[in-house]
């Protein structure tokens, strides 16, 4: 049992890069694609980090150095726990704890932009930590545990008990990986009004470093996504796939169709789409049990 | 795998007409694309590699130039978009303009042309892009020996437009020899009759990088 999860765990931490590296070559490709442009190769987000990884790398604040790495461990942990069979709540809570390194990565470096995008970023944890709580409290009513090795051994699939926390989830994903009505804290976009947000003080393999966190964080992510799918069936499987595809597909067509919002708009809707899916959800779930 | 496959541009219009800012921006558009081979207008120094300059300079955004350059990481290229940015074009007389990139900043590649061709343009970068990888080597070898090609301290003068003195602004940056010269100086009158003479000085040169 021990030994499995070991193996788990080790897959995880030695795959997702590879995983989330492609996915965010595909994402890239097919953001171009729908602009009409050729784009880059598929490997391209690999090329960048190992350029990043052979600059020189300018520190502003000796701490930003430990804050960047603990977001990369945090994040890891996260997924190592959640894809090893471990506690829902514990993934959620360990997940806001790296987003909290983060956060104050770019506090420490003192710079206005950087301190912007900090500030943004904790607007952005107010509007999604909500629903990944819910989640895990869904997952919860439909199968009754918060542990992800019970959960994958469900009859059915809890998507057909709790679809309001999936549309919940799915939306708060577009905050999640940085997309475009939410992409207020680091802009993904050449020539916006904060630079690069979070991420405009770190550079080289700072830089590099927290790229290898987004794209762990990318396949846990898409892990979730994949949770509301699998079933004690292995056929599941192939539908847990399909479904991260379409949401994949769905948030880099998302992302290209609209604008920025400000910080009010997505405040509003983010907790508005929370509570009519989510919440009725979780009531309905409530009167019938 | 060479890091030449994703250079990140910073663009800096310094008192261009603006002509050949457009056409860098057009290297961005579907006709040309130039997400194909990688690169990013990043809008950000510290994530750039290469960058693209338009314009003769004037005295106030010098020092602004200059800023750029020392905040892009090592290694870094520069390159020159446009006659403006070669040698001043047909400002070049005016009382303002100081007369081309290479006034303020080593420019690795000049691309002439008024306004520049996004082809040309696409051409310098890529030729800026082989730079950059032979700089890197260089960075790393000269690490290994003890002393970075880069000097800082030196670098770091003028920030401001009213200490801005152009008889200064070239000087301030040294060329390559000249800093083998001083770091090999250096690593002499540093070095004691240990078996090892280069420790000294290795750690002075780490230090400066820091």
């Amino acid at each position: 049992m021990t030994v499995s999860i070991i193996i788990k765990a080790l897959l995880y931490v030695l795959l997702a890069p590879f995983v989330g590296g492609l996915l965010s070559g595909i994402d890239r490709v097919f953001s171009a694609r729908m602009q009409g442009r050729q784009g880059p190769p598929v490997f391209q987000p690999f090329y960048d980090v190992y350029k990043l990884l052979n600059k020189q790398t300018t520190v502003v604040n000796g701490i930003q150095v430990l804050f960047v790495t603990a977001y990369l461990i945090f994040t890891v942990f996260t997924g190592a726990l959640f894809f090893a069979g471990g506690d829902m709540l514990l993934v959620f809570f360990a997940l806001s704890m790296s987003e909290v390194m983060m956060v104050l990565a770019a506090f420490s470096t003192n710079g206005p932009y950087s301190i912007m995008g900090a500030q943004r970023e904790l607007l952005q944890m107010m509007c999604y930590e909500p629903m990944t709580l819910l989640v895990a409290i869904g997952f919860y009513y439909a199968n009754g545990s918060f542990m992800v090795n019970d959960l994958i051994h469900a009859s059915v699939p809890a998507i057909v008990q709790i679809p309001g926390f999936f549309i919940g989830f799915v939306f708060i994903l577009i905050i999640k990986l940085r997309k475009s009505p939410f992409d207020l804290s680091t802009s993904h976009h050449m020539h916006q009004e904060m630079v690069k947000g979070l991420t405009t003080d770190l550079s080289g393999g700072n830089l590099a470093r927290v790229e290898i966190a987004e794209w762990y964080d990318t396949v846990l992510m898409m892990g979730i996504v994949g949770m509301f799918f699998i079933t004690n069936n292995p056929i599941s499987i192939l539908w847990a796939v399909i479904a991260c595809s379409v949401v994949f597909f769905l948030e880099t067509l998302i992302d290209n169709l609209f604008p920025r919002v400000k910080y009010i708009t997505m405040l509003k809707v983010t907790w508005a789409v929370i509570l009519v899916f989510a919440g009725t959800n979780l009531l309905i779930l409530n009167v019938l049990k | 795998m060479k890091i030449s496959k994703s250079p990140w541009v910073l663009h800096y219009d310094g008192s261009s007409c603006n002509g050949c800012d457009i056409e860098v921006l057009a290297t961005m558009t579907p006709l040309y694309d130039v997400e194909r081979f990688g690169i990013i207008n990043t809008g950000n120094p510290k994530h750039a590699d290469v960058l693209l300059l338009t314009g003769g300079i004037n005295a106030q955004t010098a020092p602004v130039v200059r800023q750029l350059y020392n905040m892009m990481p090592d290694p870094k290229v520069v390159v020159a978009c446009g006659i403006c940015a070669c040698d001043g074009g047909i400002f070049k007389e005016c009382y303002n303009i100081l007369g081309g990139a290479d006034k303020v900043v080593p420019v690795d590649v000049y691309v002439p042309g008024c306004a520049v061709r996004p082809e040309a343009l696409i051409q310098g970068v890529v030729k800026a892009v082989g730079i950059l990888e032979e700089k890197r080597k260089k960075l790393k070898e000269s690490m290994k020996a003890g002393y970075c090609t880069v000097d800082y301290s030196k670098m770091a003068v003028h920030m401001t437009a009213d200490d801005y003195d152009p008889s200064t602004q070239y000087d301030a940056i040294l060329t390559e020899e000249a800093l083998r010269e001083q770091a090999e100086e250096k690593m002499k009158s540093t070095a004691k009759p240990a078996p090892k003479p280069a420790a000294p000085a290795d750690n002075s040169g780490k230090g400066d990088n820091a």
